[in-house]
């Protein structure tokens, strides 16, 4: 968009003076101009400081008046900035009760009963109920617009592709389905090939069955495996020789498969007796 | 003569009214109002059900194309273009075969002679087909190099595999539907070998094509769970996957 937010210049340089980081600087920077920019506009900012907050609260409870509306004071915010900016838990029950309004006398939830409040919103949570969530601190983008613009390019990219090839390649289509015909070249899709070229060295049950059953339990086996914690390829040199050695294999197979192999499966060159591959 | 409204005006009246704005939710690009800052940035993930598929903020390394190439997205891509086309393509197919009723043969030629842009879309399907087996099989490379299933992503990857599995399931089962002679003989390899099983050999086989060969039941079954079964299975598949990319932490990496 092209109403990109200006920043505060003075408070920029202040900041980077100050040796904060750019990324930092520029964001506060940006803040600072939004707060002016509101202000400008004759706009209120940010939350109520304590005093007003009380205030609003006090009336609040008025006007809700006969609810059984007690409202505990309690000395909470003094002792808590004392106390390393925590609650006791008797002090934080002391301040739930307050702000239920009903003092602690169980009840009706503090809801006064003659009341133009309709619903209210309120969430208790344990502290064990809270997940503890460590992670460093990421370099991060907004995926609007900066991921979903790559995804967006990338899927017109590969759609144009696909149409292009869509455009110009007819996909084949034989004769009619004949049980009683065998044709001379016979064979599996492309990504089976590998399969059908076991076939040929092994017996059935080993080549179309053991084999690619080992190979997918092996594959989904690999992270149980592959005990590693690192995934620097310098410190995962046995896993990924593996790995390559495993999909050369693969691709060999299905390669030999797909393009030297003839009528009777047998070996051809497809440079001397033509292609014989089908996609 | 009235002063005719400029585009601004248009604009402004079509994005400010009740209709537009119910469907445009906060933070939308289309919605009046949109600004590019953090907050509608945020918004734009938050309240978008398609985008909501990521997360507000992505890991910068993760933009990179040469880290994912964009393999993941793409293979899913192709799953969405095979379904719109594999929508369209069912509306001139009927899964009959047999003696004196090839139906579904006939409607092959029809589709490539007489459907309004039928080839175009039959190739489109093939070749998005192909395409997708070759995305999601260099997904899964993509992702080993980089040590992607790692913990806490080893259960993503064995998503994964099943998800690769289930592709290939996809185009093996689509392969048959033509009923030409390549789809007949390439499934014929591939379920011969699948009554090689041990000890189960046989009933595999017999499940697999509804019957004792390959011939018009095989074609049913091999159509219902070409466009309803596995497609089913997969989305499935797909929701936990993505899912659990969220969960574990989002995109690997930086190596």
């Amino acid at each position: 968009m092209s109403d990109e937010v200006q920043i505060d210049q003075e408070v920029y340089d202040r900041l980077i003076g100050e040796g904060k980081s750019e990324r930092i600087a520029r964001a506060k920077a940006k803040a600072a101009a939004v707060r002016q920019a509101k202000v400008a506009e004759g706009a209120s900012l940010g939350p109520k400081s304590p005093e007003d907050a009380a205030k609003a609260l006090e009336a609040a409870k008025e006007k809700a008046g006969g609810g059984g509306g007690v409202a505990t004071k309690t000395a909470a915010p003094a002792e808590a900035q004392a106390g390393g900016g925590r609650l006791t838990p008797e002090e934080r029950s002391a301040r739930v009760a307050a702000s239920l309004g009903n003092g602690g006398n169980g009840g009706s939830m503090g809801v006064p009963t003659s009341s133009d409040h309709t619903h209210r919103l309120l969430a208790l949570v344990p502290p064990a109920g809270i997940q503890q969530v460590q992670s460093k601190q990421m370099d991060k983008v907004y995926t609007w617009p900066h991921l979903l613009l790559v995804e967006f390019v990338a899927l017109l990219a590969a759609g144009s592709l696909l149409l292009i090839a869509a455009f110009f390649l007819d996909a084949p289509l034989g004769s009619l389905a004949n049980p009683n015909e065998v044709p001379a070249i016979n064979k599996a899709p492309w990504y089976f090939m590998g399969l059908q070229e076991l076939l040929a060295y092994f017996h059935p049950m080993v080549a179309g069955v053991t084999l690619p059953g080992v190979f997918v339990l092996l594959l989904m086996a690999a992270p149980y495996v592959d005990k590693n914690p690192s995934a620097k390829p310098e410190n995962r040199k046995v896993a990924n020789l593996a790995f390559t050695f495993f999909l050369t294999f693969w691709g060999l197979l299905v390669i030999i498969g797909s393009f030297l192999r003839g009528a009777g499966y047998a070996w051809v060159w497809p440079w001397v007796q033509g292609l014989g591959f089908t996609l | 003569m009235p002063k005719l409204p400029t585009y601004d005006d248009v604009k402004g009246n079509v994005q400010d009214n009740v209709i537009w704005k119910s469907i445009f939710r906060p933070g939308s690009i289309y919605r009046k109002g949109y600004r590019d800052t953090s907050r509608d940035r945020a918004l734009a993930s938050m309240n978008n059900v398609l985008y909501h598929l990521h997360p507000v903020k992505v890991k910068r390394h993760g933009l990179k194309l040469t880290y994912t190439y964009c393999l993941g997205g793409l293979s899913f891509f192709m799953f969405i273009l095979l379904t719109v086309t594999g929508i369209f393509l069912m509306f001139f197919y009927t899964p009959a075969a047999g003696a004196g009723t090839e139906v579904a043969y006939l409607n092959m030629r029809e589709i490539s002679a007489s459907v309004t842009f039928g080839q175009l879309v039959r190739n489109l399907h093939r070749w998005g087909a192909h395409a997708m087996v070759f995305t999601v099989f260099l997904h899964m490379a993509r992702v080993f190099y980089h040590g992607a299933y790692k913990p806490p992503r080893e259960f993503n990857w064995v998503v994964g595999v099943i998800l690769l599995v289930l592709t290939l399931l996809l185009s093996f089962t689509g392969y048959l539907l033509p009923w030409d002679q390549l789809a007949l003989w390439a499934v014929t390899v591939g379920t011969n070998m699948m009554g090689f099983t041990p000890v189960f050999g046989d009933q595999v086989q017999f499940v697999l094509l509804g019957g004792m060969e390959i011939g018009p039941d095989t074609l049913l079954r091999w159509y219902v769970l070409h466009v309803l079964f596995i497609p089913f299975v997969t989305v499935i598949f797909l929701a936990v996957h993505f899912w659990r990319i969220r969960k574990d932490g989002g995109i690997s990496g930086p190596l």
